[in-house]
């Protein structure tokens, strides 16, 4: 009885070895790059089915098994993971890895388009590396950060990507004007610029004065705390209090000041406002 | 017994004719006429029969006979009365049309009488309503009315320099590198809030800036929220508020929930939408003369006048206006069309209503103007 138990295993084994060394195999590429040529190398006699699935393609061909199956570049033009199938009477597969190659371009959007002086972590800016196949470089790279104001540099900051972005988150500067934000990587260079306006009107004053047809008032030139002009068309809200009722104008600032004149003919309170900050008030005596 | 049918539909089919004739002579009036007859002009021998003769022909916007109900003591020429009624410049006037009137007789003796007319005006911005006073003297056994001599503003020619500002909108391509132009929405802010229950509903209001440097188009929405967090309702501004913002403006807005009250509600959830658009800063126009009076119906009522200092008319005059208690809080909003044009360099009157209910509780308050000009957005 164990005779014949050791004849059956030895005639299992025999069995299985040809049948493993008759069937097909494919070896995948350790390492690929997208837009790189890579190949498979397969082993088996005869003819098999080949299949690739990736991000960007999918693929089927006849192969002779025991040569290379070679992968163009086209094929792997998307980083990600791809699946390659050899089929002849069994079915056999492997996944392979495809990953980003150099950084070829640099996306960067800062935000916000415009924004105020001397404010606390107001800007800020992504950059993103891409191969020339617009794949993200998920490998880590250096990516440079500059902020200049009239050719002065405000700031700068080496940031290395993690998961393919870099970022930076900064303070505005003092004076309005324009902000050049850059981003570098290696050769390549990327500008946007912010736009640093004035801030919140400081020490809003008027004066005012009778004329034949009321009272002129106007603010003094309009700065904020910071000592930039507000921009033009910012509006001011005159209020005039007199015995004829209230009068309300909306002027828009020109040339750094806003004026109104008030209908008023009697002993008038005139006070100002630009959005929420209140400026003096200032009494005119009735026309004489 | 075979012609009995034929003659009963014809019997059935005269008694109809005739009926519907009869009907029709008797009929009180026409759709949108209150009173008096749509269709023939009945004698004026009573101060109200030539109030609604008038009325009616002005209604039916015959002109001829509306003017020939006018005294020519009034030394206003038919043009003019035409265009009192039916505006001029691209006013509201000009595209609204008398709906229907209530009348009521405020004395009257043999010769003169005073009716205070509520007249109803249809509009494109909905129902409008305007009180006037018309006074009505008897010219023989016909009673006339005297229409008061139109005001019209007597600009004289002259140049206005134009230093208007501008905001224009360059956009980019749909081709641009990523990032490369972005323009960010305008920065608008709540500045104030109040809900508040009303005999019609709830009403959400307060005031909302921008905050920005440049021009921004403004929605404000508000959601009602009950205790589970569902949305019980949720409305928008609509036109209770200025939309177009100009750099630091501050602008009322009221959001209306008819039928709702605040007893199930437990959250407001508000929402301020803001987009870039072009704008121009002019026309400045000034709010002048506000004051609170009690009007002839006993109303509380804040009157004004707008008055255009820049070079352009102004079609539709759209006055807003925020009330506010002692402590600062906005309590209520208010607004309210002018159906006058605002010509440049001229003035128009305003009024807008104030609840009697608020009337004591209202310490100040502040106007804003919205502008309508016929081919400028």
């Amino acid at each position: 009885m164990a005779r014949l138990v050791r004849i059956c295993a030895v005639i299992y084994l025999a069995t299985a070895c040809a049948s493993a060394c008759a069937a097909q195999d494919l070896r995948v590429p350790d390492s690929a790059v997208a837009g790189e040529e890579t190949s498979i190398s397969t082993t088996g006699s005869g003819k098999a089915t080949f299949y690739l699935a990736g991000p960007g393609v999918s693929r089927k061909n006849q192969v002779a098994l025991g040569e290379q199956i070679r992968l163009t570049a086209q094929d792997l033009g998307d980083a990600g993971y791809y699946l390659a199938i050899l089929c002849s009477e069994t079915c056999r597969s492997a996944s392979f890895y495809v990953r980003a190659g150099k950084p070829a371009s640099l996306s960067f959007i800062v935000h916000p388009s415009r924004v105020p002086v001397a404010q606390n972590e107001a800007v800020n800016g992504v950059a993103l590396p891409f191969d020339q196949y617009r794949n993200l470089v998920l490998a880590p790279v250096i990516v440079n950060f500059q902020l200049k104001a009239k050719d002065a540099s405000l700031f700068s900051r080496a940031v290395p990507t993690q998961n393919g972005v870099a970022w930076f988150r900064t303070a505005s500067g003092k004076s309005a004007g324009a902000l050049l934000v850059v981003a570098s990587l290696d050769e390549l260079t990327t500008r946007r610029a912010v736009q640093q306006v004035a801030s919140e009107a400081c020490n809003l004053r008027i004066t005012g004065q009778r004329t034949k047809t009321g009272i002129l008032v106007q603010t003094e030139p309009v700065h904020d705390c910071s000592g930039n002009v507000l921009p033009d068309g910012t509006i001011v809200t005159f209020s005039a209090t007199g015995p004829e009722g209230r009068d309300t104008v909306d002027a828009p600032i020109k040339q750094g000041i806003a004026r109104a004149q008030m209908d008023s003919s009697g002993a008038t309170t005139i006070s100002v406002a630009s959005g929420v900050v209140m400026g003096n008030e200032i009494r005119v005596g009735a026309q004489p | 017994m075979k012609y009995a049918l034929p003659v009963i539909l014809v019997a059935v089919t005269a008694a109809l004719m005739v009926l519907g004739l009869y009907v029709t002579g008797q009929a009180g009036g026409t759709v949108g006429v209150t009173k008096g007859s749509a269709l023939h002009t009945a004698k004026a021998d009573t101060p109200d029969q030539g109030l609604e003769n008038l009325l009616a022909d002005v209604q039916r916007r015959n002109w001829d006979r509306a003017f020939a109900d006018v005294s020519s003591s009034s030394g206003i020429t038919e043009q003019a009365f035409i265009q009192d009624w039916m505006g001029s410049n691209g006013s509201l006037r000009s595209f609204s049309s008398l709906e229907g009137f209530d009348a009521r007789p405020l004395h009257a003796t043999n010769d003169e009488a005073q009716m205070r007319v509520r007249l109803h005006f249809s509009t494109p911005v909905g129902p409008l309503e305007d009180v006037r006073d018309f006074r009505l003297i008897r010219e023989g056994e016909v009673w006339k009315a005297v229409w008061p001599k139109v005001q019209v503003p007597s600009i004289p020619a002259e140049v206005i320099p134009v230093t208007f500002l501008r905001w224009d909108l360059v956009t980019g391509g749909a081709d641009e590198e990523w990032g490369a132009r972005n323009i960010d929405a305008p920065h608008v802010r709540i500045i104030s809030m109040n809900a508040v229950d009303t005999a019609t509903g709830a009403v959400v209001m307060g005031e909302v800036t921008n905050e920005d440097t440049v021009p921004a188009f403004v929605t404000v929405n508000a959601t009602l929220v009950d205790a589970a967090g569902n949305a019980i309702d949720e409305e928008s501004s609509f036109d209770k508020i200025a939309h177009v913002l100009l750099p630091k403006q501050v602008t009322p807005y009221r959001i209306d929930f008819p039928n709702l009250h605040l007893g199930n509600v437990k959250n407001v959830r508000m929402d301020e939408k803001a987009t870039l658009v072009p704008a121009s800063a002019d026309p400045v126009i000034g709010v002048m003369n506000q004051r609170i009076e009690t009007d002839v119906q006993g109303k509380s009522v804040l009157h004004g006048d707008l008055l255009n200092q820049g070079g352009q008319t102004v079609n539709i005059p759209h006055v807003i206006a925020s009330f506010y208690d002692n402590n600062g809080k906005v309590v209520w909003v208010s607004d309210g069309y002018v159906d006058r044009a605002l010509l440049p360099q001229s003035s128009q009157s305003f009024a807008v209503e104030i609840p009697k209910n608020l009337s004591t509780a209202v310490h100040s308050f502040h106007v804003v103007v919205n502008q309508y000009s016929l081919g400028k957005s």
